[in-house]
């Protein structure tokens, strides 16, 4: 039953509440879905000055407002931002600048495809695409989570001095209704101390930032950030059990996993999509089948060691992943055979959701059939409810010669979702 | 787990529709959820939205397939989209309409389903009269509650006062109670008893 402090809201406001709670000092951000109610909130907060002091910049790019950010950061500033998808490349270069300077920003992604084609709904190639940028990754499940982790974010940032990016769920978490325990101010307060910055842009104790650094210490320089990234997998499990005893629930850490300590078959995903995961297994458990799973909550910096520990007892691991490297395979997938080194567990990469195609109960359960049943072949890369007669459609037409023209089209007019062309 | 599809137009509030009865269900102590579909929320296109509600944690975030209860905010979409896809011999139907199901062709759906749970409610004309802009998703609300019996008159009210705020808030209130009226009327027929 719901009790407490608990709300009925979107998800969007949950978090744009939350980081206002976290009294950030400079909020810069440009719009874009599916992350566009979190900054109106914030810049309404703001506004009326129930976030104060607070200064909110309505930048003209991306660019700008992780520019903004990096410079008001360098001042000693508490501050955030949130983007999705184009956006967050748009911001690619400054987000080096933000991890290789340390600087503590926090910023929410409202995880979104990237185009083209262009698609504004849910998946991972965005926060994917920047897996490598220096940013902590932390991933949330649920509205809870996603508020939760903001509170930790900070606090991570600025103890390890290094940027922080909060990853939920384009409108499958940004846009949903449901209840969240919005973290009280006074309670942040007290998880969270005053930021003290490490390097601070002071006109009284002038210092620079952002040197030149040649072969002579660039490499000490990129070895510091993989350190401090290293150290970051002590901190965050500490950070969350803190906040677990100041806020009395759990949220975070490095792996969760659910039904999984004797698990013959562990599904692995990361984010929303592990809730329709966990009553899959429910159902599969039920059948007597041995069956669990690991949520990563955090991807960067990534937990080998505890993905080892979760995953290496089982046969097979499938991994669930919403995004993939073109010409190369699943990214999580990866990541979790690397950490699988030399065990015999059998390894399964499957795309699913993306471009935000829902990932259903029914295909789930499907697809865990073909794995329990060994109908699925573990080499190649398998994408869920893929619509193969439409892709050979497609196929036909270029193999066809002349000029087949453009392959999203094509494929539209096959849907009958755009006109066949009246000329 | 009752499971609540709602289809509409952009702008008749269809969203809003969703976010109010989950905000009515957690009222009651019920775990709720409610999200739309997106990226076609221009004005007149058709929209759904979806609302979940249940004693237990809800862990599943997929579309609604197999809805417990429809809500058609606009009649013209019988004939334009798939209403009526996944909802099983025993789910409630509403339609915003003062037209008869035979009048609206489903005389076939009405064979299907029973008749205590296929109901219309002129949602729109309430709405106009209560509120002065027929915007039917609050008045369909109302009617829910009566069809159902799931959420009570009171819980809906409430969350829609809590949403629209105090003038606005109860003419759309005045428009849910006297669409609940409507439908508990049409319950108390003979012919659906």
């Amino acid at each position: 039953m719901p009790s407490g402090s608990l709300e009925q809201l979107e998800g969007s406001a949950a978090v744009a509440r939350t980081v206002a709670g976290c009294r950030p000092e400079v909020i810069a951000a440009y719009p874009i879905s599916p992350q566009t109610h979190i900054v109106e909130g914030l810049s309404d907060l703001v506004r009326t000055g129930e976030l104060a002091p607070c200064e909110y910049l309505m930048v003209e790019s991306e660019f700008a407002a992780m520019s903004a950010c990096i410079g008001a950061s360098a001042t000693g500033a508490r501050a955030y931002t949130a983007t999705a998808s184009q956006g967050l490349l748009y911001m690619a270069e400054a987000l080096y600048n933000a991890s290789g300077l340390g600087l503590p920003i926090v910023m929410t992604l409202a995880n979104r495809a990237i185009g083209a084609p262009i698609n504004i709904w849910n998946d991972h190639s965005d926060s994917m695409s920047q897996r490598d940028s220096g940013w902590v990754q932390l991933y949330a499940e649920t509205n809870q989570e996603a508020a939760d982790l903001h509170v930790q974010a900070f606090r991570l940032a600025e103890e390890i001095s290094l940027p922080v990016m909060v990853c939920m769920d384009g409108f499958i978490l940004t846009h949903a209704y449901e209840e969240v325990d919005v973290p009280r101010p006074e309670q942040v307060d007290e998880f969270l101390p005053a930021f003290a910055p490490r390097q601070v842009l002071d006109p009284d104790d002038p210092v620079t930032i952002g040197a030149m650094v040649g072969p002579e210490a660039f490499t000490e320089v990129k070895y510091l950030m993989h350190a401090k990234q290293m150290q970051a997998l002590d901190l965050i499990p500490r950070i969350a059990a803190e906040f677990a005893e100041t806020f009395d629930r759990e949220a975070g850490g490095l792996v969760r996993g659910y039904r999984a300590d004797d698990a013959e078959t562990i599904v692995v995903a990361l984010g929303s999509v592990l809730g329709t995961i966990e009553d899959v297994v429910d159902e599969l458990r039920a059948d007597g089948v041995s069956i669990g799973a690991l949520g990563v909550k955090c991807f960067r910096p990534y937990p080998l060691e505890e993905v080892r520990e979760a995953l290496g007892g089982a046969e097979r691991v499938v991994v669930l992943e919403k995004a993939f490297a073109v010409g190369a395979g699943g990214i999580v997938g990866q990541n979790v055979r690397l950490a699988l080194a030399g065990l015999p567990v059998t390894v399964y990469d499957v795309v699913a959701g993306l471009g935000g195609r829902p990932i259903t109960a029914k295909s789930l359960a499907g697809l865990l059939g073909d794995v329990l049943s060994d109908r699925l072949d573990p080499r190649p890369l398998h994408f869920l409810d893929l619509d193969r007669e439409l892709v050979e459609r497609e196929l036909e037409r270029q193999h066809a010669g002349g000029r087949p023209g453009p392959h999203a089209e094509n494929m539209l007019r096959d849907l009958g979702i755009v006109a066949a062309r009246s000329h | 787990m009752f499971a609540v599809r709602i289809h509409g137009r952009g702008g008749q509030g269809v969203v809003t529709a969703a976010e109010l009865l989950s905000v009515a269900a957690f009222m009651e102590g019920r775990h709720a959820q409610a999200f739309p579909t997106f990226g076609s929320e221009r004005s007149g296109a058709p929209v759904v939205s979806f609302c979940r509600f249940d004693d237990r944690p809800i862990r599943a975030r997929e579309p609604i397939a197999e809805p417990d209860a429809l809500l058609v905010q606009d009649p013209t979409l019988l004939h334009q989209v798939d209403l009526f896809a996944g909802l099983g011999a025993d789910g409630y139907v509403l339609i915003n309409t003062t037209r008869s199901l035979e009048a609206l062709g489903i005389s076939e759906l009405a064979d299907r389903l029973r008749a205590e749970r296929l109901l219309t409610v002129p949602a729109s004309e309430l709405a106009r009269e209560h509120v002065g802009r027929p915007l039917p998703n609050a008045a369909l609300l109302g009617g829910f509650s009566a069809l159902t019996g799931l959420l009570s008159i009171g819980s809906v009210a409430e969350a829609i006062r809590q949403r629209f705020g105090a003038r606005v808030g109860e003419q759309n209130v005045a428009a849910a109670e006297a669409a609940f009226a409507h439908v508990e009327a049409q319950l108390r027929e003979p012919s659906r008893a």
